[in-house]
């Protein structure tokens, strides 16, 4: 079974969501799926200072295999992205929760948040697929 | 679950991501394709190949039998013990049955052909040889390890008994040569030097595991695909299937057209095709932007309405961004337009060779 964090929220495709200390929201992508992308080669992320909007595509991370949009767990303005995975994209198979974040947004309304999984409903989202 | 190799349990034990190709149980990689990949071009790799089929032709027609089979012709193996060469098995209507090699062993010869295709080959290389006097045995019980890279041959050489390693050493590109009960061809898929070598099954795993103790590192299919790729070797089932010409899969250098006596399933259909120049061409793609090119894709060309097709498309790790082969309309210029993702993008046209001993030739 993939790494899970206990504290984060999640979404069915397999995004995570941490609220940072000053309310910030940052996102990334889940062990389960670096795993299931193979060697990440391109990520795409939102420009800061854009909007992204939950449902809508905020990014795509391409691994040798394929090329995957990325959801964001709330909406909000981004006010920083991982500029790092653009010479190092490997980083996002090595430390997919920490050195491996996408981007961070200013979220409108931290509640939309109750809407992700938590670790336990991920954990069974995960298991009921295997 | 599929079929398994002698190494399956090596595979497991060793981090292999298991996953089907053909019909088989095969490693995908062992933790990332790309570190592999760069082992292979920097020192050394080694793959399991034990899930291709291998052929042996023997009886007084084996020559014959061969010539008239295969697009190229095995008479150019003629001067060496052990020469080898690369063809197409081609059905009647001049598209490919599937591509192999073929060893001249003296008194007979060892072909090898795809994994996927063996039943489909199999019968046909049969009812061809209904007309000669060959028989046809397969080799099921041989395992195959790939060892590949600048260091593959010392570090193979190194454990081996003193007279196989005689042999290895005595070896010419494109060769191979029974010693003991090994069989070794330097040969490979990889575009670096390299030994293919077929040994009995029963002994693969200790043979693998040595391998891994001297340093060479086990690879799966993913390094295995984008090294092809870079190399500018086809894939069976991309490049070319049973309704491509050789000439539009970059195989015609594969055709011996002499001596123009010499008779060939296909020959016909391909004379005609060559004298209208009809087929459309394989090249090679390149994107130095970001984004991966992918089989499948639509090609569209400049000036033309007919569209071409992605064969095959990847990230180069060597060269750090994609490349791909295309079946595209022979009119087509320096640059054309590929769909990914619902834009147009311009990519690059070059010959479909991307990467020659561990250099860019791109």
């Amino acid at each position: 079974m993939s790494d899970i964090r206990k504290e984060l929220k999640y979404l069915s495709s397999h995004e995570w969501a941490r609220i940072e200390e000053d309310g910030t929201v940052t996102i990334g992508i889940t062990d389960h799926a670096q795993d299931a992308l193979g060697d990440v080669v391109f990520v795409e992320t939102p420009e800061v200072g854009s909007r992204v909007a939950v449902g809508e595509e905020a990014g795509v991370v391409e691994s040798v295999k394929a090329a995957s949009d990325i959801y964001t767990l709330v909406s909000g303005e981004v006010v920083a992205v991982n500029e790092a995975l653009q010479d190092a994209p490997e980083t996002v198979n090595s430390s997919p929760y920490d050195d491996g974040w996408f981007f961070r947004v200013k979220p409108d309304d931290l509640s939309e948040l109750e809407e992700a999984l938590d670790a336990a409903e991920y954990r069974e989202l995960l298991e009921s697929d295997e | 679950m599929g079929n398994k190799t002698a190494l399956y349990a090596t595979h497991q034990a060793m981090g292999g991501k298991l996953v089907d190709f053909g019909g088989w149980d095969m490693p995908l990689h062992y933790g990332s394709q790309i570190e592999e990949h760069h082992k292979v071009r920097k020192s050394a790799g080694m793959f399991d190949v034990s899930h291709m089929t291998v052929v042996d032709v023997t009886g007084n027609d084996a020559k014959a039998y061969l010539q008239y089979l295969l697009a190229n012709d095995v008479a150019k193996l003629d001067s060496l013990l052990g020469k080898a060469l690369y063809s197409g098995m081609l059905n009647h209507e001049g598209g490919v049955i599937d591509d192999l090699i073929v060893y001249n062993l003296g008194d007979w010869y060892r072909v090898v052909v795809n994994c996927s295709t063996r039943e489909k080959d199999l019968a046909w290389m049969n009812q061809v040889a209904e007309k000669f006097s060959v028989v046809i045995t397969e080799r099921p019980e041989l395992a195959m390890i790939a060892v590949q890279g600048p260091e593959a041959i010392r570090i193979a050489s190194s454990l081996v008994s003193a007279d196989q390693a005689a042999v290895i050493a005595s070896l010419k590109i494109f060769q191979g040569l029974p010693a003991g009960d090994l069989f070794i061809g330097r040969t490979g898929y990889t575009g670096e030097d390299g030994l293919e070598i077929m040994l009995p099954s029963e002994k693969a795993a200790v043979f693998w595991q040595a391998l891994a103790d001297a340093g060479v590192a086990p690879c799966g299919l993913g390094a295995r695909d984008t090294l092809r790729l870079e190399a500018g070797m086809n894939l069976y089932g991309h490049e070319m299937d049973e309704g491509i010409s050789p000439l539009a899969a970059n195989m015609g250098w594969t055709i011996a057209w002499q001596p123009a006596e010499r008779d060939f399933i296909g020959r016909p259909v391909l004379e005609a095709q060559k004298a209208a120049a009809s087929t459309q061409k394989l090249v090679g793609l390149v994107l130095r932007e970001r984004g991966v090119l992918r089989a499948e894709q639509i090609v569209s060309v400049d000036g033309s309405d007919e569209k071409g097709v992605i064969t095959s498309g990847t990230f180069s790790p060597s060269l750090g961004y994609s490349i791909a082969l295309a079946r595209v309309p022979r009119s087509i210029g320096s640059h054309c337009q590929v769909e990914m993702r619902g834009k147009q993008v311009t990519v690059e046209v070059v010959a479909p060779n991307f990467v020659r001993n561990g250099k860019a030739v791109i």
